[in-house]
């Protein structure tokens, strides 16, 4: 059986984090599902970098953060806030491809 | 026992001209605030503002969220603080928020004494820096170079407590000042009165977005901060909202690369030991944050410079049979358009936003072949003048309106534009030239003037 993270997460989110960075948030629904996903390990650097089409070193931080329930993910952007080319000067909509993700529950 | 003392802290609104309820308002006045707070700026709506020196924020709006501050603030004696003022806080969007400060003074007929501060850092001052390895790089950032200093049309450095303190510290009631760490405008007061700096700033960053971190969030209302010597007390001031454990824990994850450390002038706040517990009626009080003093103190640089003019177009497509080769089609177009130009003294770039396809998040979009059955089209070209933008933007739109692609169908044109003129002059683009980390040891970045008004 397939899980869906929009079935455990509440918020999923991308923004910038400075004009270099995008940083992507992950806040499950309670406590117990943010341990038991935590605890299935099924999201990892390597499998963001895949969703994401990215070399794995441009995920740059991979933090579960409990008071908020929460794992925060931030990756490299592929051009600066507002260069030439940049379809996103926020970054506020580059999540999408989280809530498509789901693992063998 | 005496009741321990606090400090409270109003907070009108996310950023200044973003609004707030004056219900809300009047509520935060009633509990006899120590501060009205507000952060007037960011570097989220790019680099074009720091840039030109324009406010993104709109001037009617900054107005009337400043009239009741200002008003109430100078009637009761409670200072007013305004933080990254105009929105990317150099001189020019200072000098924008005085003149409106100014005005209001005026028609309100008030008078004070009021402290404004800048935060333009001299190209001379970064270039020492620079030279003596004194500036560093923030994370996914290139090394500064002195041409990107030198071609900046602004420099800022977002200032700390301290300059802000020295205003207070003056008999200022109003402080205006230019780019600022946000959390300082809330913390400076708090920490002048000798509150724990850990709790004041971990407190300031959640003010500086005022509602936004209560739930429903709100970029438009008011949230009152309480500071105790081994707590802080956080609550919206709207029935409607509340603070919840997860609202504020979660905010700390907002526009952040780690929560747990979030480093800011002279150090960093870390919460590896802090508690979030819900209390009664919409409150969260927030206990255990601590602040790191790092063992040089470093300043957050902002710069841009503009690199060049920019024109667009905007057009869709319906045609099934273009969309189904659309990659193929624009990769064409791109060849006959430099084949074109060879020989010409036009050469500058052209990038191509396709919704519909890829147009929100380019290269990262995980979804290659499109299911939708129109496209809209912009046509970005990026140059060194304005006429050579223009020049590339129109050929790039008539060549793909009449290009003859296999299987075509459809002769009579490829696009359908919203407008005439389909193409706009967008005139100068900015990039920052300057994210950089400034180490001030013995640097003095941000004079205090003081002004009766």
């Amino acid at each position: 059986m397939k899980q869906k993270l929009t079935d455990v997460a509440r918020v999923i989110r991308s923004k910038n984090s400075g004009p270099f960075e995008l940083t992507l948030d992950i806040m499950f629904k309670d406590r117990a599902a943010f341990e038991a996903f935590r605890a299935r390990g099924v999201l990892t650097p390597a499998v963001v970098a895949r969703l994401y089409g990215v070399p794995e070193p441009h995920i740059l931080k991979f933090i579960y953060f409990e008071p908020a329930n929460a794992v925060k993910v931030t990756m490299r952007r592929p051009l600066p806030s507002g260069a030439p080319g940049d379809s996103d000067i926020y970054g506020a909509q580059q999540h999408a491809p989280l809530m498509a993700f789901e693992s063998d529950a | 026992m005496t009741a321990p003392r606090e400090f409270r802290i109003l907070s009108t609104t996310a950023i200044l001209g973003y609004g707030y309820p004056l219900e809300s308002f009047e509520r935060g006045l009633a509990r006899e605030p120590h501060l009205l707070g507000v952060d007037a700026g960011s570097s989220d709506p790019g680099p074009y503002y720091l840039g030109s020196g324009k406010s993104f924020t709109d001037r009617a709006c900054v107005k009337r969220d400043l009239r009741h501050m200002l008003r109430e603030g100078v009637r009761r004696g409670i200072p007013v603080i305004v933080g990254s003022a105009g929105g990317a806080g150099a001189r020019p969007h200072l000098d924008w928020c005085l003149e409106i400060v100014r005005e209001l003074a005026r028609e309100e007929q008030l008078q004070f004494k009021m402290g404004i501060i800048t935060a333009d850092v001299p190209k001379e001052t970064v270039l020492t820096a620079l030279r003596a390895g004194r500036v560093h790089p923030m994370d996914q950032v290139p090394p500064l170079t002195e041409e990107a200093v030198r071609e900046s049309t602004h420099v800022v450095a977002q200032m700390g407590p301290e300059p802000l303190i020295r205003a207070l510290d003056a008999g200022c009631q109003v402080v205006i000042a230019g780019r600022c760490y946000d959390p300082a405008v809330f913390s400076a007061p708090a920490l002048r009165a000798g509150y724990p700096p850990g709790l004041a700033i971990h407190l300031g960053k959640i003010l500086e977005c005022a509602a936004i971190a209560a739930t429903p969030g709100s970029g438009a209302d008011c949230a009152l901060g309480t500071l105790t010597d081994d707590a802080f007390v956080v609550e919206a001031l709207n029935p409607a909202r509340r603070f919840t454990v997860e609202s504020t824990a979660a905010h700390t994850l907002y526009e952040k690369s780690d929560p747990w450390h979030l480093p800011g002038p002279g150090g960093e706040l870390n919460l590896e030991q802090c508690s979030f517990t819900e209390l009664a009626d919409g409150r969260v009080q927030v206990k255990g944050t601590r602040f790191v003093p790092s063992p040089k103190y470093m300043l957050k640089l902002e710069g841009a410079r503009c690199t060049g003019y920019r024109a667009a177009c905007v057009a869709g497509t319906r045609d099934p049979i273009m969309i189904g080769q659309i990659d193929s089609v624009l990769q064409a177009v791109r060849a006959q358009v430099d084949k074109l130009l060879q020989g010409e003294k036009v050469s500058g770039r052209i990038f191509t936003h396709v919704y519909g396809l890829n147009g929100v998040m380019g290269s990262l979009e995980p979804v290659k072949i499109t299911a939708a059955h129109e496209l809209g089209l912009l046509i970005e070209a990026v140059a060194a003048t304005q006429a050579e933008a223009d020049s590339l933007c129109g050929l790039f739109r008539s060549t793909l309106m009449h290009y003859g692609y296999p299987g075509r169908i459809s002769t009579a044109g490829n696009l359908a534009f919203p407008f005439s003129p389909s193409d706009m002059a967008l005139g100068k683009l900015f990039e920052f030239s300057v994210y950089h980390l400034l180490e001030t040891e013995g640097l003095d970045l941000f004079p205090l003037t003081v002004e009766s008004v």
